[in-house]
């Protein structure tokens, strides 16, 4: 059947550019003038005299061929071993850094998008729908200037705004130090931290959906079939239902899953702005600190995150979109 | 009683650049099982006709006159009885079945949409319905399972026409349904149409730029040039003994494969037909005209007797023009 | 019932008897100037175009008062306002209508000078995407097959990185000054134009002039000069406006984090001081607010621009 050939293709380029990706990361961090004990030395404040420098090279496995170092870090990376922490929480794992760090990443991020593209959709198919109305032109506006933002000014604002000024939430982090809640209290607790960063990244990038969607839904109200529901005496309301917005859907579902990787990136702003302890800090962090493991790690997180969302979103467009699952 | 009746319509489109007249005042009657032409060049206004008779257009446009579909008045219906009568009453084969199928979903169910929405048969009964419309134009039944992707052009156009029948309409409206397929598929669509026209007694507006199709289909043709009529009469008659020079143009640009009339080769006609904001004074072809004398760019002509049968034209060539001074020619 | 209007190529009636290139130049200043007056009744598009003049008027007379050539603005004891008290920031008076900084230099001399930096990185990011996109985009769309899809597939392969954590490590592994910051910005950007370019290309080289010029024998370097570059030159110039707002918004958050050049003063690097130093918590909101306006607002006037760019080009967007 169609379908399954579509799926399976679409996991198997997905696997196909994760393995891509792992090489590129491999080799990215190998491009750098000079080999990373080196950078290491000047950019630190670690003192290593020359046998430590190349003691350190055999440690880390510097010394072997490349090929063979491509190999080992291949096998390695896939059985989940991302190398050690140098500064930014030295001796520890990265992987484990990453299970501390990462699911906060993905509360906030996941479902800031989720609020993100719904709001920003919905609002889209009315502002197209009722062109030219007070909706439509005062949610453009409103679009434009969010749109035009740099997420970590629209934190940095709210941040002014409701934690400086009307004192109503925290500053920053994860939740309250010093004091230990359980239960319900720490889920309050938490979510009063995670409110600021979560309402910035859904404003942040709710603009942009909705200027998407708006524009393809009117791209499509002048398609041919749309007059053709109209003649058959379909109401309105049925016509942009079952016609307009399942065809508006498409392109936005491709320029969705394209903006993610800016998603992250916000992500990462945003998280330093409120200093919030998730992955876009920690490699905020590990930049500062030149921790090289840490980096090559993150890269390779935000990279697959944003694999896999693509592949989700290509998934979607499969099950919305008839022509793309026919065999051609 | 007429299926169709238009008295002096005027429909002006509203936009940036100010009101468009793109039809200025047409007036005409399609009796039960008649098939009606329509012809014309781009821009002329016949498929804002095709729009008006079901009040197709955008809410800007302003829609005069008076138009009578089964009697009734269709401007003056209610956003519902409106809804109602599209598709029971007239429907639409559109030209260029490219998009007017909506590609993601199943044909049969937009046949059967068509079929539930003015609650003429339940979902299963409709279903069976679709199959056997596909029939009577050509096609398997089994293909209501189709994507619109899945089908030739023709196919298309053809579960455009079997769509068009599944209300049992008094007239359908055929804008351009060959114009977007290659002559070999033309010709068998034409065929299809006759044929269901003929078994079911349509009525149908059939509006082509494509003379030569009209004579084949039509009982009746008229053309149309810068929103106005400017020829009617029996199809043979309009086509083969033109009076008006634009029709004469038209039916010599579009050669009957046989006819040894068209023996040269075919001739174009030059120049473009004139922006609906700037008409020209007087006749508004004179300017391009290759018959025209002084009185053309100063009398506006009116559909004056041109022959028998009702065959008229709006030129001052025409046998019953009142009578000018035919000074030298331009 | 739409009456699609041939595109213009199709009315042209060559004359033997006049010079073609001067037709064609005419013809073009003919474009241009429709265009334009076009332009001019698009409300949005006009004052993004003021806003854009103010703050390019606000760069050169940057370029014009400060001869030092680099915008180096050092803590000097002309530029310390007598307002500095204990390491904080003043509050706008009339003598800083922005407030200083911390250390008592003047907001608005910053943003002032922010300004040529912040424009001129945005500019030339843009120049770099738009040339990489452009050759990209219409090698992969005139030539196709084999090419096409190893250049579509590398554009496809990058834009799944996401372009700061990419940009973190490159800047991470380089020298941190404004060139590299530029060439970091410029070589993420380019597979998002390549694509629009390419889907362009492939469009223009639909239209049959160009397979009748190809069947008249004509190289496939007159080919693309003389009919597809003019026809995706509009696109190329709509999508490089647009550019330069996603250019200014990527720097400034690329300063944000501290990766801009140290030695210059950006609105971005304005930011990230403000915000390190703890202006948040201090109150100074000026310091914080101002660059973040002349941010907004620039971005926002290229946007303007682009899209009232865009319904020029594509006459469908107009009915919107």
């Amino acid at each position: 059947m169609g379908s399954q050939r579509y799926l399976i293709g679409k996991i198997g380029q997905a696997l196909l550019t994760m393995f891509f990706i792992l090489t590129f990361n491999f080799f990215l961090f190998r491009v750098m003038p000079g080999d990373p004990v080196t950078l290491l030395t000047k950019t630190s404040n670690v003192e290593l005299n020359a046998e430590q420098q190349q003691q350190l090279r055999e440690h880390l496995g510097l010394l072997e061929p490349l090929p063979q170092q491509y190999v080992t870090y291949i096998g390695n990376t896939v059985t989940g071993d991302l190398g050690v922490s140098t500064f930014v929480d030295p001796g520890e794992k990265v992987s484990t850094i990453f299970f501390r760090d990462f699911p906060k990443t993905l509360v906030l991020v996941g479902t800031s998008t989720i609020a993100s593209v719904a709001l920003g959709l919905v609002l889209g198919i009315r502002g197209g729908w009722r062109r030219g109305k007070a909706l439509d032109i005062s949610s453009m506006t409103g679009s434009l200037i969010l749109y035009s933002m740099p997420e970590f000014v629209l934190g940095i604002l709210f941040l002014l705004l409701f934690t400086k000024y009307l004192h109503l939430f925290p500053s920053g982090g994860y939740r309250s130090v010093g004091v230990e809640y359980t239960g319900l209290a720490y889920v309050i607790d938490v979510l009063n931290h995670m409110f600021l960063p979560w309402i910035t990244l859904t404003l942040a990038y709710i603009g942009e959906y909705y200027l998407v969607m708006r524009s393809s839904l009117l791209d499509v109200l002048g398609e041919e079939y749309i007059t053709l529901a109209r003649a058959k005496g379909i109401r309105e309301k049925f016509v942009l239902r079952r016609h307009a917005v399942r065809n508006a859907l498409l392109p936005t579902v491709t320029l969705v899953a394209l903006s993610f990787g800016f998603v992250l990136g916000g992500a990462i702003t945003v998280e330093l702005v409120f200093s919030y302890p998730g992955v876009g800090k920690l490699s905020f962090d590990a930049l500062d600190q030149k921790d090289f493991p840490v980096l090559q790690g993150t890269f390779l997180i935000f990279s697959v995150a944003v694999l896999i969302a693509n592949l989700i979103a290509d998934l979607l467009y499969g099950y919305l979109d008839p022509r793309v699952r026919s065999m051609r | 009683m007429s299926v169709l009746s238009l008295r002096d319509v005027r429909v002006t489109y509203r936009t940036k650049g100010g009101d468009v007249p793109a039809v200025r005042g047409v007036t005409f009657d399609i009796a039960k099982g008649e098939v009606f032409g329509l012809a014309g060049e781009s821009g002329c206004g016949k498929s804002t006709i095709a729009g008006s008779i079901l009040r197709l257009h955008s809410p800007g446009t302003r829609i005069e006159g008076e138009i009578l579909l089964d009697g009734q008045s269709v401007l003056d219906l209610s956003p519902g009885k409106l809804r109602a009568v599209r598709w029971t009453g007239a429907s639409i084969v559109f030209q260029g079945a490219l998009h007017a199928l909506n590609p993601v979903r199943r044909i049969g169910d937009q046949i059967v949409e068509a079929i539930t929405v003015h609650n003429l048969a339940g979902e299963k009964e409709a279903r069976v319905r679709a199959g056997n419309l596909l029939e009577q134009v050509g096609l398997p039944p089994r293909r209501i399972e189709d994507y619109p992707h899945e089908l030739s052009g023709g196919q298309k156009q053809r579960v455009m026409i079997a769509m068009a029948l599944s209300c049992n309409p008094s007239l359908v409206i055929a804008d351009e349904p060959t114009t977007a397929l290659d002559v070999m598929v033309q010709a068998q669509v034409l065929r299809l149409l006759k044929a269901l026209q003929r078994d079911l007694g349509l009525a149908m507006l059939f509006i082509t730029h494509d003379l030569s199709v009209l004579v084949e289909v039509s009982d009746k043709l008229a053309v149309m040039y810068a929103g106005k009529i400017i020829e009617e009469g029996p199809a043979e008659r309009v086509f083969h003994s033109s009076v008006h020079p634009y029709t004469k143009a038209l039916a010599a640009a579009f050669p009957e494969i046989g006819n040894t009339r068209f023996r040269g080769r075919p001739e174009g006609l030059g120049g473009d037909p004139p922006d609906p904001q700037a008409i020209p004074e007087g006749c508004p072809f004179h300017p391009r005209c290759s018959e025209a004398f002084d009185d053309c760019s100063k009398i506006v002509p009116e559909l004056w007797d041109a022959g028998e049968h009702g065959r008229r034209a709006a030129c001052l060539l025409a046998s019953g023009a009142p009578v000018t001074s035919k000074g030298a020619s331009l | 019932m739409r009456t699609d209007a041939p595109p213009a190529s199709d009315l042209e009636r060559p004359s033997a008897s006049a010079n073609p290139r001067k037709i064609a130049g005419a013809r073009r200043r003919q474009t241009v100037a429709r265009s334009w007056k076009q332009y001019r009744g698009n409300k949005l598009g006009m004052a993004g175009l003021l806003i854009l003049l103010f703050f390019s008027g606000m760069a050169i007379y940057s370029l014009l008062a400060d001869q030092s050539g680099l915008s180096k603005i050092r803590v000097t004891a002309e530029s310390i306002a007598p307002c500095t008290f204990r390491d904080l920031p003043c509050a706008p008076s009339l003598n800083n209508p922005l407030g200083t900084d911390a250390d008592g230099r003047s907001v608005l001399t910053l943003v002032i000078h922010g300004s040529r930096t912040s424009l001129f990185v945005g500019l030339a990011a843009s120049v770099i995407t738009m040339l990489l996109g452009s050759i990209v985009g219409i090698v992969a769309g005139f030539v196709g097959r084999f090419s096409d899809t190893i250049l579509m597939r590398t554009a496809d392969f990058l834009l799944v990185i996401p372009w700061l954590a990419l940009a973190i490590v490159l800047a991470s592994i380089f020298r941190q000054n404004i060139f590299v910051l530029i060439a970091i910005i410029g070589f993420t950007s380019w597979p998002g134009a390549a694509r629009l370019i390419r889907a362009q290309t492939l469009s223009v080289k639909e239209h049959l002039y160009v397979e009748r010029s190809r069947a008249l024998g004509a190289s496939s370097w007159h080919v693309i000069s003389r009919h597809i570059l003019p026809n995706v030159m509009p696109v190329i110039l709509a999508n490089a406006i647009l550019t330069v707002a996603i250019a200014i918004l990527s720097e400034s958050g690329l300063s944000f984090l501290g990766l801009g050049d140290p030695l210059r003063v950006t609105w971005g690097t304005t930011i990230e001081e403000a915000f390190s130093r703890g202006a948040t918590s201090i109150g100074a909101w000026w310091w914080l607010l101002a660059p973040s306006f002349c941010i907004v607002l620039v971005v926002l006037s290229f946007t303007m621009i682009g899209y009232a760019l865009d319904e020029i080009i594509n006459p469908r967007i107009r009915e919107r």
